[in-house]
């Protein structure tokens, strides 16, 4: 197969509303079930979203592989099914053959479940589209789901430890030791970030980021409150 | 010859049959007749009723190639916590082959049945280990593994698993602080009622700064496990 096509101006518009323009969790604002419950640390944000990406990929594949087979009337039972049947395989062939990354995330992986963007993929884009846009798709919705998971996963982190990736060798494998950082030695803590709260308030500040960043990287026509509109419409419609 | 021609026959029939199904598939899938089917109710119940079908199929088929795997790294995984509590020194059995089930609901350790590992040297029993549980942990149950030698003397207690708030309750687990060695060598003998028992509480152990519920309750565990051991001390080690 010739991958080059990934390059192709529809395969790049896909990367970048994946990873950037319609991101999982700083767009669409969606998924934060799972968000706030496992990002106290960056590691186990990283094992979240790598799981989530993976049965992301396997939906949006099966999903569009069926998807002259599912009549409309029925789509949502069907896709319910067909995520319930991935994360279930997920989970029961982690717990067998990666035993130890699947005692850190095993209370997370049926949470999957619960994520409703792998719906929301399902439903808004592979029900719809070949099979290789679709995996595509789900491919970069999770990898931009996992930066976002991994990014609060680190500021609550440091915030609350002042460590880095604890424990990612655990995740990873011991070669990756040397990601374990110390940022702050001698660090008491700050409490409030390990809690969920701590998730939400740092999630605002991300979301409001990413918004600065795309209103300064707008046109200077637009004045500031249509701007700000027509963001909050966008990530209204995505929904 | 005569045997041969019929399996010939034979196989030329089966590979006309599969060659006619796979047509006749091929008919059916065509997008058009499916158009026409989907929205036809058998249909829609047809697919409904064989998406589930294979659903089953995939997990029980899954469920049978990992179920001896995950067998294996549980008691992998117990074994290792055992062995955490009991050192090797002390036995030439098979901790997970020498077992009594105990009933244990008057013990409040947690649950009505406790399996007892009986550890042994030269056929004798030079100590005892089991996992029980401070059911009223600051957030939920803690799960707890201990080892007492066959005086009543504490070997070593672990944490398995317990949903204290991280930063606060967690010291409790080996990884985080050393907190749990202090049992070590403890008994009802060499402590009275009232030293089991948190410093705040006029006892011997520490409690932590800000967080004095969940040690507290461990330590309440704790005695009410060498309590446990104590009502079965004659039958289990014979003296
Ligand atoms: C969000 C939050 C989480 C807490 N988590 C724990 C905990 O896991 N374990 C605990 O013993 N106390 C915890 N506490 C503190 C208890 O509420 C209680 O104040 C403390 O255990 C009493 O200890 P002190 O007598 O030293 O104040 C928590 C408090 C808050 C506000």
């Amino acid at each position: 197969m010739n991958l080059s096509i990934l390059f192709s101006e529809p395969y790049r518009k896909i990367a970048k509303d994946g990873l950037w323009t319609n991101n999982v969790v700083l767009t669409q604002n969606l998924a934060l079930c799972p968000l706030l419950a496992v990002t106290g640390t960056a590691t186990n944000g990283l094992g979240m979203g790598l799981a989530t990406t993976v049965v992301m990929v396997a939906s949006n594949g099966a999903v569009s592989l069926s998807r002259h087979l599912i009549p409309p009337e029925i789509r949502i039972p069907i896709f319910v099914l067909l995520i319930a049947a991935l994360v279930t395989l997920v989970d029961i062939f982690l717990n067998a053959w990666m035993h130890e990354l699947h005692k850190v995330l095993g209370l997370f992986i049926p949470l999957i479940v619960t994520n409703c963007v792998i719906l929301g993929r399902a439903e808004a884009f592979a029900s719809k589209q070949p099979v290789l846009p679709s995996v595509w798709d789900g491919l970069m919705m999770g990898i931009g789901f996992t930066l976002a998971m991994v990014v609060l996963g680190a500021a609550r982190e440091i915030g609350a430890a002042g460590t880095l990736f604890a424990n990612a060798s655990v995740l990873l494998g011991e070669q990756f030791r040397f990601i374990e950082l110390t940022v702050i030695p001698e660090y008491k803590g700050f409490l409030l970030l390990a809690l969920p709260p701590g998730g939400f308030i740092v999630l605002g500040f991300m979301i409001a980021g990413k918004r600065l960043l795309e209103r300064r990287r707008a046109p200077k026509t637009v004045p500031g409150l249509e701007g700000l509109n027509s963001i909050g419409q966008a990530s209204w419609e995505s929904r | 010859m005569n045997s041969d021609s019929v399996y010939r026959q034979r196989v030329g029939y089966a590979l006309r049959t599969v060659n006619r199904v796979r047509q006749k598939l091929a008919v059916w899938l065509e997008p058009d007749n499916l158009a026409r089917l989907r929205p036809k109710l058998h249909y829609q119940a047809g697919v409904l009723a064989g998406f589930a079908l294979a659903a089953s199929i995939l997990l029980g088929l899954a469920d049978l190639a990992t179920r001896n795997v995950i067998q294996m790294r549980l008691e992998e995984d117990l074994k290792a916590s055992l062995e955490e509590v009991v050192p090797a020194a002390l036995h030439d059995n098979d901790l997970l082959a020498d077992t009594v089930a105990v009933p244990s609901a008057g013990a409040a350790i947690g649950t009505d049945e406790t399996v007892v590992y009986l550890a042994k040297k030269a056929g004798s029993v030079t100590a005892v280990s089991f996992k029980f549980a401070a059911p009223d942990g600051y957030a939920g149950p803690i799960h707890l593994v201990m080892g007492i030698a066959s005086n009543g003397e504490i070997l070593g207690v672990r944490v398995i698993s317990h949903t204290e708030t991280p930063g606060l309750g967690d010291k409790i687990e080996i990884t985080k602080s050393k907190w749990v060695l202090s049992f070590n060598g403890k008994s009802l003998d060499n402590l009275t009622f009232e030293e089991w028992a948190v410093k705040k509480d006029g006892g011997v152990f520490d409690q932590f700064a800000g967080a004095t519920i969940t040690p507290r309750k461990v330590v309440q565990a704790i005695r009410r496990g060498l309590e446990f051991f104590q009502a079965h001390q004659a039958e289990w080690v014979g003296h």
